[in-house]
C-alpha cells in the first residue's frame, strides 16, 4: 500500500514537473480580435503553422478591453507558459510592468516600443514603410487619375508610419501624384467600422482616387468592399487579402507576422530576449503579395520597377523616411 | 468648395443619417413611454448580424430584414420583461443587453460561418441594392435642382426612404392620433392614464415593440445596405450618438430629423475634410467627431433652451393599492 501510495506521488509528481518543463508558448491577440483577416490573423496563422509542424500546442487569448491586458499576461506567466507572445503596440507597457515579476518567463511583443528593455524581454518591429513603399509604387503606376488613397485605422504614429512610406513609394513613381490620406477616428472602435471604412473610401473616390491602400483591420473590410463595388483597386495589409474581391485588390502589403510568431514559439525557452529586433525587406519580414488573383494586375514591367527599388532599398541606396524619425512625414501633411 | 463636392457632402450624410435617424425615433418611441433605452447599439448590432446572416442562407434581403427586426425585437421583450414586468433599473438592463448582443453576434458568426465573427459577403439578391427614383433620368438635365435629384435624392436603399417617411409618421401617430396621446401621458403621468383605465404595462410594451422594430430596420440597413456584411462591433457607437440626438432634439420627431442630419453632415464633413480648413485656422477632425457629443452637453446644460425628458422616465410604474 505504501509502495503504491509512494509510486503514485512520484508519477504525479513527474507529471507535474513534466507539465512545467514542457512549457507551452501562449499567444495574446489586441484589440482587433483573432481573425481580423489582418495583422493579429497573421499571427494566429504563424501559430497554427508552429502547432501542426511540431505537434506541439499553445493557449491564445483575445483582448476584450484595455484593462486586461496585464491580467492575461500575468495569468499566462503565472501558469507556467513560456514564451508569452503578444501582438499590437499597446502591450509594451504592460509587459514593462510584468515583466520583472516573472524573470523566468520570456516575454515577446511585435510592434511594441520600450526606452529600456527588460532582459527577458524582445520587441520586434517591422519595417513597415519599406512594404509600404513598394505598394505605394504599384498603386501610383496603376493609377490612371493621378490620385490615390490611403485610409488608416485609428490615427496613431504607426499608421502614420504607414502612410507615410506608402505616399514616398506613390510620388517615387510620379512626383506629380495627389496622395489623400485619411484616418478612421481616435479610439479602438476606429478598428471595426467597416461602414466608416466604405464612407471614406467613397469620399476618396469622389476626390479622384482610383487606387485605395487601407491599413485599417477591419474597417479595411469596408474599404476594399466599397472599392470592389465602385470598380476601383485597393490594397489590402498585414495578411495577404488579395482572394478577398480578386482582380480589385491590387497587392497586399504583407507584414509577415506569423513568421515571426512562428520562430519565437520555434525557439521556445530558448529566445534569445533583453534586445529589440528589426524585420524589414532585407530579413523578408515586409513585403508585397502576388499570388494567382492579382496576378494579371501586376505587369511585368511593375514587377521590375518595384523589385529594383526593393534592391536598392535593401542596398541602402534608396532611404525611405521613417515616421518615426522626427514624427512628421516628407511626403505627406496629415 | 464647389457644386460637385457639395452634392457628394449631402450624399454622404443621407448615408450617414439614416441608422442614427431610425435609432433616434426608435428611443423617441421608448423614451415618451418612460422606458429609457440605452440599449439602441445592442438592438441596432444584433439587427444587423441577423439580418446579414439569414440574407446570406436565404439569398433573400426581405427575409434578411424580417429576421434583423425579430432579433431586435426579442431584445426588446427582454428590456420590456426586465423594465415594465419586473420593474428592474432600466439603464442596467440597457447596458447588460448591449454587451449580450456585443458577444452574442460574434459567437454565434463564428461558430456558423468560421470567418472569425464575420459573415460572408452578401451578394445578389441577398444585398439591398440602391434604387432609383422616378424622373431621376429625366430631370437629371435640370440646372442645380437636376442634380441635387438624382444623386442626393434618389439612388439610396429603400430603407434610407422608411427612415424618412418614418419622421412625419412618428409625428403623426405621437401627436395626432389617440394612441400618441396615451403614449406620451403615460411617459408623464402614467397614474393618470392608469386612472383613465388604460393600461400602463401594454402601452409601454408597445412602445418598446415599436422601437424594436426601427432598431431592426437601422441594424439590417447598416449590415446589408451601407455593408454587404456583418463585422464584429460595427454599429461602432451609432446607438449612443442616436441617443444624443434624442436629447438634442428635446424627444421630439421633427427635431430628431434635423438633429441625425446634422450630426450626420458633421460626420460626412469629418470624413471628406479631416482637418477642415477655415483659412484663418484648421478644425481638426477630432473636433468634429466630437462636435456631437459637445452640442449634447450644451444642450443638456440648458445653454441653448432646455431638455426635459419625460417625467416618468426610467421609473417603473407601481399601481397603487
Amino acid at each position: 500500500m505504501t509502495f503504491m501510495q509512494k509510486t503514485l506521488g512520484t508519477v504525479a509528481a513527474l507529471a507535474l514537473s513534466a507539465g512545467a518543463a514542457l512549457a507551452d508558448p501562449a499567444l495574446v491577440y489586441d484589440l482587433g480580435g483573432k481573425f481580423d483577416k489582418s495583422f493579429n490573423e497573421a499571427a494566429y496563422n504563424g501559430a497554427e503553422r508552429w502547432a501542426k509542424e511540431t505537434g506541439g500546442s499553445y493557449k491564445d487569448i483575445e483582448m476584450q478591453s484595455e484593462a486586461q491586458r496585464e491580467q492575461a499576461l500575468r495569468r499566462f506567466a503565472e501558469a507556467g507558459y513560456n514564451p508569452v507572445i503578444t501582438t499590437g503596440f499597446s502591450f509594451a507597457e504592460p509587459i514593462k510592468n510584468v515583466a520583472a515579476d516573472y524573470p523566468d518567463t520570456k516575454f515577446v511583443n511585435v510592434d511594441g516600443f520600450l526606452p529600456e528593455i527588460p532582459e527577458n524581454v524582445l520587441l520586434i518591429n517591422f519595417q513597415e514603410h519599406q512594404g509600404s513603399y513598394l505598394v505605394g509604387m504599384l498603386a501610383a503606376m496603376e493609377s490612371k487619375s493621378g490620385t490615390v488613397g490611403f485610409v488608416g485605422g485609428m490615427d496613431i504614429p504607426l499608421i502614420r508610419h504607414f502612410a507615410c512610406g506608402y505616399a514616398q513609394g506613390a510620388k517615387a513613381v510620379n512626383p506629380d501624384i495627389n496622395v489623400i490620406a485619411n484616418m478612421t477616428g481616435t479610439t479602438p472602435a476606429a478598428w471595426n467600422d467597416p461602414v466608416k471604412g466604405a464612407e471614406l473610401a467613397k469620399a476618396q473616390i469622389g476626390q479622384g482616387a482610383d487606387v485605395i491602400y487601407a491599413a485599417a483591420g477591419g474597417t479595411g473590410l469596408g474599404v476594399l468592399q466599397t472599392a470592389a463595388d465602385e470598380g476601383i483597386y485597393s490594397i489590402g495589409v498585414d495578411s495577404n487579402q488579395n482572394h478577398l474581391h480578386p482582380g480589385s485588390v491590387l497587392t497586399s502589403m504583407l507584414k509577415r507576422v506569423d513568421n515571426a510568431v512562428y520562430e519565437a514559439m520555434t525557439a521556445g525557452a530558448d529566445l534569445e530576449t533583453g534586445k529589440f529586433m528589426t524585420l524589414g525587406l532585407a530579413e523578408e519580414g515586409v513585403g508585397y503579395a502576388v499570388d494567382e488573383n492579382n496576378s494579371e494586375l501586376i505587369t511585368d514591367e511593375m514587377t521590375a520597377t518595384v523589385e529594383d527599388a526593393k534592391a536598392k532599398i535593401i542596398s541602402g541606396d534608396i532611404d525611405v523616411v521613417s515616421y518615426y524619425a522626427n514624427d512628421s512625414c516628407p511626403a505627406l501633411d496629415f | 468648395m464647389d457644386f460637385a463636392t457639395l452634392l457628394q457632402l449631402l450624399e454622404s450624410t443621407i448615408r450617414m443619417s439614416t441608422p442614427l435617424l431610425l435609432a433616434c425615433l426608435a428611443g423617441l418611441f421608448s423614451e415618451r413611454s418612460g422606458i429609457f433605452d440605452i440599449g439602441l447599439e445592442g438592438k441596432m448590432l444584433i439587427a444587423a448580424f441577423f439580418s446579414a446572416a439569414i440574407a446570406y442562407n436565404t439569398g433573400n434581403v426581405w427575409l434578411g430584414l424580417l429576421a434583423g427586426i425579430g432579433a431586435s425585437l426579442g431584445l426588446s421583450a427582454i428590456h420590456g420583461l426586465a423594465s415594465i414586468t419586473f420593474r428592474g433599473n432600466q439603464l442596467i438592463s440597457g447596458v447588460a443587453l448591449n454587451f449580450l448582443a456585443s458577444g452574442i453576434t460574434v459567437l454565434i458568426a463564428q461558430s456558423w460561418y468560421k470567418q472569425g465573427g464575420k459573415t460572408p459577403t452578401l451578394t445578389g439578391g441577398a444585398r439591398l441594392n440602391e434604387i432609383n427614383l422616378p424622373l431621376t433620368e429625366t430631370l437629371r438635365d435640370v440646372p442645380v435642382l437636376g442634380p441635387i435629384y438624382a444623386q442626393v435624392i434618389s439612388g439610396h436603399a429603400p430603407l434610407v426612404y422608411v427612415a424618412f417617411l418614418a419622421v412625419p409618421a412618428t409625428w403623426w401617430l405621437l401627436f395626432r392620433t389617440r394612441f400618441g396621446l396615451r403614449l406620451r401621458a403615460v411617459g408623464e403621468a402614467p397614474e393618470a392614464v392608469d386612472t383613465a383605465g388604460i393600461s400602463v404595462i401594454r402601452l409601454r410594451y408597445t412602445a418598446v415593440a415599436i422601437c424594436g422594430i426601427l432598431c431592426g430596420i437601422a441594424g439590417a440597413y447598416m449590415a446589408t445596405g451601407l455593408q454587404p456584411f456583418f463585422g464584429k462591433e460595427m454599429t461602432a457607437g451609432r446607438g449612443y450618438i442616436a441617443l444624443a440626438a434624442l436629447i438634442f432634439a428635446k424627444w421630439r420627431p421633427w427635431y430628431a430629423l434635423a438633429a441625425c442630419l446634422l450630426f450626420g453632415f458633421l460626420q460626412a464633413v469629418a470624413i471628406r475634410f479631416q482637418n477642415f480648413d477655415l483659412g484663418a485656422f484648421t478644425v481638426p477632425v477630432q473636433v468634429m467627431d466630437a462636435l456631437p457629443y459637445i452640442l449634447t452637453v450644451v444642450i443638456l446644460a440648458g445653454f441653448i433652451g432646455k431638455a426635459i425628458p419625460p417625467r416618468a422616465g426610467g421609473t417603473p410604474y407601481v399601481k397603487e393599492r
